[in-house]
């Protein structure tokens, strides 16, 4: 019973995922591409916890967190490329 | 155009110290669990990332005045100490020991001399990151 759940919701999860790469590569903006590629990432972290419900283990717990941060990370770098040009600043101007 | 990042500051001045415990716990558990030194620097240096993301350069080097060359060498002889210091006690290069003690608050410990080789990597890999960021970042 639980394992048709967590499947079903894997492959629900993964159709979700195709329509955002869809989006990645059709995406008439790069913003576009940003936001899709950060729920991608979203989705990833969805897919391994039903995963790991479904291996019945604990290990990939820390996974989660990672993807969730790495992915928190690399949008943050891409918007701030996309609004100044830079990702790093020398001095900020104020 | 003058920007104002007033929301990805304050996001950053709390979610800054999650990651840098998340990075120490995996460091701490990486000996039973999966993680380590390797991954716990990487993610140390993520968090300092997101530092140099929400502020500058120059602001980061006011909050960590570090010098990460020396991180790498600190790591570099912290690896080799440990490696070297199994030969005081008459055993091969690299050999490692461990002890079970009670610690009044801490309670029951199992320290290895792994784990300050792992600390070793810890610093090697956090230097060698903020190295490469740091000398890419900038623009002379």
């Amino acid at each position: 019973m639980l394992n048709t759940v967590v499947l079903s919701a894997i492959l629900i999860i993964s159709a979700a995922t195709i329509g955002l790469i869809y989006r990645v590569i059709k995406g008439p903006t790069t913003p576009d591409r940003v936001v899709a590629l950060d729920a991608i990432g979203i989705n990833l972290v969805a897919i391994v916890a039903l995963i790991s419900i479904a291996l019945n283990t604990s290990a990939f717990v820390e996974v989660i967190l990672l993807i969730g941060i790495l992915a928190f990370i690399g949008t943050v770098a891409f918007s701030k490329y996309l609004e100044k040009g830079v990702i790093i600043e020398n001095e900020r101007d104020r | 155009m003058k920007t104002n990042d007033v929301i990805l500051q304050t996001a950053t001045k709390v979610v800054l110290f999650l990651i840098v415990l998340f990075s120490v716990y995996i460091f701490f558990a990486g000996h039973y669990t999966p993680g380590g030194g390797f991954v716990g620097g990487l993610l140390t240096s993520g968090a300092i990332i997101l530092l140099l993301l929400a502020f500058d350069m120059k602001t980061v080097e006011k909050i960590l005045p570090v010098n990460y060359m020396y991180m790498i060498a600190a790591g570099l002889l912290f690896a080799i100490g440990t490696g070297a210091g199994a030969l005081l006690f008459n055993v091969p290069f690299l050999t490692h020991a461990f002890t079970d003690v009670d610690l009044p608050i801490l309670g029951h410990l199992s320290l290895h001399t792994a784990a300050l080789f792992d600390l070793g990597v810890f610093l090697v890999v956090v230097g060698v990151t903020m190295i490469i960021i740091k000398t890419i970042g900038e623009d002379d």
